[in-house]
C-alpha cells in the first residue's frame, strides 16, 4: 500500500497529573452541544475519566474509531503497581460498553479534536495540564475513507430494520421534502 | 425548558416504598435559588416544629445546586437537610464530590426521603428508573467499602453513591454520609439517615442539563478561568499559607502546619502548645504526609485538589478531605502524624464528623483522668494514648458501654454522666462540639459568625474578610489595592485603619456596625454558594476568590434565563436566611443560645458581646430576641411567615 504523508492531531495524556475532576468530559459535551454550550452531559462526552479511585486510577480517554465486535481481550496489566483492565485504555465505541455512545440513541461518538478550535476544548479546560494537543506529521500507510458519523448512523439503523426499511425512509423523506 | 435545574424532585416514601418523580414550580428558582434556599423552603412546609430527629415526619433531602451539573467550575455540594439531632435545629452539612453533578444528570434536583423504612434499604437512581433494594447485605459494613460494593453490584463503575458507616446505622449523633472523597458531617445527618434505614444511595444519569444563554455563561467562566489562573501565579501576601490560595484550606497539598497547631488547641480543647512545631516534627510531618498521600484529587468539575488518596503502610485505602488530618492527633496529645493516617481510615469507614468525634473521645480521656468516668467504663481500654482513641472510636461507633452515653455527643453525654461532667463541656454551643480554638481575647466577628450562624459552627463561615489586621499600613494598602470582591469600596477603609493594638483593634474594633456589615457579606456570600452548590472554597470561604457578589448574579442569570441584578441577589440569599432563622426560631432558638462557652475567650466582655448581638439583630431587621420582625419578613416576600410566627406566640402581635 503507497505511504502518504499525513497531519497527526492527537491528545496526549499525562495521567499522573489528572486530578479526576471530570472538566473535560462537561467541556466537550458542552462544545457539542447544538448551539454550542446549551447543554452539559458527560454522557455524551467524547473524552471518558476510566477511574478505580481506591485503585489509583484517574485515566482520560479520548474516543477513537467504532468498533462492530467486542474484542477478545480482557487482560488485566500491572503498571507501576496499579492495575488496569485492557478496556482502560481502549478507546473504541464497542458492543461491550456503553463508553462512547450517544446515552439516548446509542450512536458511537469519535473524538473531532473539536476541528476549527486552536485546541481541542478538552485541552484548553484543562487547568490541571494532564491533557495536552500535539500536531505533527507522520507517514502512514494509504487509509480507505472513513466512514463518515451518518454513514456510521444509518448503518446501525440497517442491522437494526434492514436496509430496505432505510432506503424507504429516506425515500419517503425525500418526497415530503 | 428549564434551565439550570432538571426541574423534578424525587419523592420517596419509605414506609410505603412509594416513589414519584414530582414536576417542580420554576417560581421556587425564582424566589430561592435552590439548593440549600429551596429546601430549607420544603421543610418550612412540610416539617412542623414539634417533629423531632427521630420521629418518621422527619424529611431527609439531598439537594443539589443551582449551577451543579453546569461548566461553573466548582459547583459540586451536596446540601443535605434534615432536623438534626444533636442541635434540634434544621442543620444542613454539605459534601463535595460527585454525588450533585450525578443526581442532576440524571433528571433530579432533589431526593426528598419521608418516613421510615422497615428494613435496611438503598436507592438506586439510573435516570428514570428508580428502585428502592435491599440492603441487608451492606449492613455492618464500612462507608468506603459500600459505595464499592454498590459499584459492583450494579455493574456501574460511574455510579456515585453516598454511604453510612456502622455509625449511622447505630444513630450516632456525630455520625457523617461518606461519599468519594468527600462528606456532609456536621450535625449528625448519618445518624438520621440510619434511623430512617437508609444505608446508601446510588445514581446514574447521563441526560442533559440545559443553559439560558450559554455564550453570556461562557464568558463569565472565561472571566472565573482568567481569574484562578492568576491567583495561582500570584499567591495573597502577608497571610498564612493555606489562606494564601484558592479552594479549601490545601492541607493534602501543605505539610507546614505551624499554625494550626500551635494556636489550635489539644485534647478537649485546652492546651496550647505554642512551640510544637520545632524542626524535627517539620520533618518527621512532612516525611509522613509525602508518604500517606498517594495522589492529590479534586471534586466534580474542580481546578484544585483539596482531597488526597491515602495509601499509609497496611492500613486500606481511602480518601481524606483537608483537616481530618489533624483532629484526631490534636485531641489525643499524639505526635505522630502517621497515627492520624490509620485512625482517619477507620473514622472514614464507620462514617464519622472528624471535626466533632476527635472532641467527644478527649472529652472522655478528660473525664477519665478526673475521676469522672472510672477504670469500670474503660475496662479493656489500652493505656497508650493511641490505644486509647482506637479503642473508645470503636465503643462509640458501636455505642457499646460507655461508647453509649459518649455516641450522643459531649453536650448530652455531660449531662447523662453528671458528677460534675458538665463542667467538662466547654467547647459547644447550641450543644454542638465547635473547633477547638480558645484565644486569648473576644474577636467581635468570630463572636457573632460562631454564635449566630444556622450552621453552628464557624468551620465554614469565616471567608473573604482577613482573619486580623495587618501589622504595615504597605501591607493593608496592597491588601486592598487588587479586591474587587467586596461589596461597597467602604470596606477598604475598613482594613486600613484596621491596627493591630490600640483604640483601633480587636475587641473593639471592627465596630459593631462594621462587624454587623462584614458578617452579613459573608452569610450572604454562603447562603448564595449554598443555593448553587458552588464549593465555599472557591468563593465564601477564600481570600479574593474566584466568585463573589458581582459576577454571581451574570453567571445565575446567563444560566438559568431569569434576568437577576445584585440587589435581586441579595434580596433571595436574605429571604432565605431569614426563612431559615425563622424555622429555628420556631425549634426555639433564642438570643440566650447565641453566645460561646465561658472560657472560650481568657478576657470576656460581656457589654460589648451584648452591644454585638443588639447591633447585628437590627441590621439583620430582627428584635431583640433574633426573631425576624414581621416588617422584615413582609419585605422579602415572607408575610405567611410572620403570621406563623405570630400564630406560635414567638412574634408578638405587631412587634416590630
Amino acid at each position: 500500500m503507497a505511504k502518504i504523508k499525513k497531519k497527526i492531531r492527537t491528545i496526549t495524556v499525562n495521567a499522573d497529573k489528572c486530578n479526576g475532576c471530570r472538566t473535560c468530559e462537561v467541556m466537550c459535551s458542552a462544545f457539542h452541544a447544538v448551539p454550542p454550550y446549551s447543554s452539559n452531559n458527560p454522557g455524551r462526552s467524547r473524552i471518558q475519566i476510566i477511574t478505580d479511585r481506591l485503585g489509583d486510577i484517574w485515566l482520560p480517554v479520548f474516543a477513537g474509531e467504532y468498533t462492530e465486535a467486542e474484542c477478545m481481550g480482557r487482560n488485566k496489566y500491572i503498571i507501576d503497581g496499579k492495575e488496569y483492565r485492557e478496556c482502560d485504555s481502549c478507546r473504541a465505541s464497542c458492543p461491550a460498553r456503553d463508553l462512547f455512545k450517544e446515552p439516548d440513541s446509542g450512536l458511537p461518538l469519535k473524538c473531532d479534536m473539536c476541528d476549527g478550535e486552536d485546541e481541542p476544548i478538552c485541552v484548553k479546560w484543562c487547568l490541571v495540564d494532564a491533557l495536552s494537543y500535539e500536531e505533527r506529521e507522520e507517514e502512514v500507510e494509504e487509509e480507505k475513507p472513513n466512514m463518515t458519523q451518518m454513514e456510521i448512523g444509518l448503518e446501525q439503523f440497517a442491522k437494526k430494520h434492514g436496509l430496505q426499511t432505510v432506503i424507504d425512509t429516506v425515500t419517503r423523506m425525500a418526497k415530503k421534502g | 425548558m428549564r434551565y439550570a435545574e432538571a426541574g423534578y424532585y424525587l419523592e420517596i416514601d419509605l414506609a410505603t416504598g412509594n416513589i414519584e418523580r414530582v414536576a417542580t414550580d420554576p417560581k421556587l428558582m425564582q424566589l430561592h435559588l435552590g439548593g440549600l434556599g429551596t429546601s430549607i423552603k420544603e421543610h418550612w412546609d412540610r416539617v412542623p416544629p414539634e417533629v423531632k430527629a427521630f420521629d418518621p415526619e422527619n424529611h431527609l433531602i439531598f439537594s443539589t445546586g443551582l449551577l451543579n451539573a453546569t461548566p461553573a467550575f466548582s459547583a459540586n455540594r451536596s446540601v443535605v437537610t434534615f432536623v438534626s439531632p444533636q442541635s434540634g435545629t434544621l442543620a444542613y452539612p454539605m459534601m463535595g464530590g460527585f454525588f450533585a453533578a450525578e443526581l442532576k444528570y440524571a433528571g433530579y434536583d432533589k431526593v426528598i426521603f419521608k418516613n421510615k423504612s422497615p428494613n435496611w434499604v438503598y436507592l438506586y437512581i439510573n435516570n428514570d428508573k428508580v428502585e428502592i433494594r435491599d440492603a441487608s447485605h451492606l449492613q455492618g459494613r464500612g462507608a468506603v467499602e459500600t459505595q464499592e460494593l454498590i459499584r459492583k453490584e450494579l455493574n456501574l463503575p460511574k455510579a456515585q453513591v453516598a454511604a453510612i458507616g456502622l455509625a449511622g446505622e447505630n444513630r450516632v449523633f456525630t455520625a457523617s454520609i461518606e461519599q468519594s472523597r468527600s462528606s456532609a458531617s456536621r450535625l449528625g445527618g448519618g445518624a438520621v439517615m440510619g434511623d430512617k434505614k437508609i444505608k446508601a444511595i446510588a445514581v446514574r444519569g447521563t441526560k442533559d442539563i440545559y443553559l439560558a444563554r450559554p455564550d453570556e455563561f461562557m464568558e463569565q467562566m472565561k472571566g472565573v478561568t482568567d481569574y484562578i489562573k492568576y491567583r495561582w501565579a500570584n499567591p495573597i501576601k502577608d497571610v498564612m499559607t493555606i489562606l494564601s490560595g484558592i479552594g479549601s484550606p490545601q492541607e493534602m497539598l501543605h505539610t507546614d502546619e505551624k499554625w494550626h497547631t500551635e494556636n489550635f488547641a489539644w485534647g478537649n480543647a485546652r492546651t496550647r502548645r505554642r512551640d510544637f512545631w520545632t524542626e524535627e516534627i517539620d520533618e518527621s510531618w512532612s516525611k509522613s504526609q509525602h508518604a500517606a498521600v498517594k495522589r492529590l484529587i479534586s471534586c466534580f468539575n474542580c481546578p484544585t485538589h483539596c482531597g488526597a488518596l491515602i495509601s499509609h503502610k497496611d492500613t486500606p485505602r481511602y480518601m481524606a478531605k483537608c483537616f481530618g488530618k489533624l483532629t484526631y492527633a490534636m485531641a489525643a496529645y499524639v505526635d505522630d502524624l502517621d497515627f492520624s493516617w490509620k485512625i482517619l481510615q477507620r473514622a472514614t469507614e464507620y462514617g464519622v464528623d472528624s471535626f466533632s468525634t476527635p472532641q467527644i473521645l478527649a472529652f472522655a480521656v478528660e473525664l477519665y483522668e478526673a475521676g469522672i468516668l472510672t477504670d469500670k467504663d474503660f475496662a479493656g481500654c489500652p493505656s497508650d494514648k493511641e490505644g486509647r482513641f482506637f479503642w473508645l472510636l470503636d465503643r462509640v461507633v458501636r455505642r457499646e458501654g460507655i461508647g453509649d452515653v459518649l455516641a450522643d455527643g459531649v453536650y448530652f453525654a455531660a449531662r447523662k454522666i453528671g458528677n460534675g461532667a458538665e463542667a467538662f463541656d466547654h467547647n459547644t454551643i447550641k450543644k454542638h462540639e465547635q473547633l477547638p480554638v480558645k484565644l486569648g481575647t473576644l474577636d467581635p466577628l468570630y463572636f457573632l459568625m460562631y454564635s449566630t450562624n444556622e450552621k453552628i459552627s464557624i468551620t465554614q463561615m469565616e471567608g473573604q474578610w482577613p482573619q486580623s489586621a495587618f501589622p504595615t499600613m504597605e501591607q493593608r494598602e496592597e491588601f486592598v489595592r487588587d479586591w474587587p470582591q467586596i461589596p461597597h469600596e467602604g470596606f477598604k477603609q475598613y482594613v486600613l485603619d484596621w491596627e493591630l493594638r490600640g483604640e483601633k483593634s480587636i475587641p473593639y474594633y471592627p465596630t459593631p456596625d462594621m462587624c454587623s456589615e462584614i458578617v452579613d457579606w459573608m452569610e450572604m456570600m454562603h447562603n448564595i454558594d449554598d443555593a448553587v452548590g458552588m464549593c465555599c472554597g472557591m468563593s465564601s470561604f477564600c481570600l479574593k476568590p474566584p466568585y463573589h457578589i458581582h459576577n454571581y448574579p451574570k453567571l445565575i442569570s446567563a444560566a438559568t434565563g431569569m434576568d437577576l441584578d445584585e440587589d435581586g441577589l441579595k434580596e433571595i440569599a436574605n429571604r432565605n436566611r431569614n426563612l431559615h432563622r425563622a424555622y429555628n426560631n420556631r425549634k426555639g432558638i433564642r438570643r440566650a443560645d447565641e453566645k460561646p462557652p465561658q472560657d472560650h475567650w481568657k478576657k470576656r466582655f460581656p457589654e460589648l458581646e451584648e452591644e454585638l448581638l443588639s447591633t447585628y439583630y437590627k441590621y439583620k431587621g430582627w428584635n431583640e430576641d433574633g426573631i425576624p420582625t414581621r416588617e422584615k419578613l413582609e419585605e422579602l416576600g415572607l408575610g405567611y411567615v410572620a403570621n406563623d410566627l405570630e400564630m406560635r406566640g414567638i412574634l408578638k402581635n405587631g412587634e416590630n
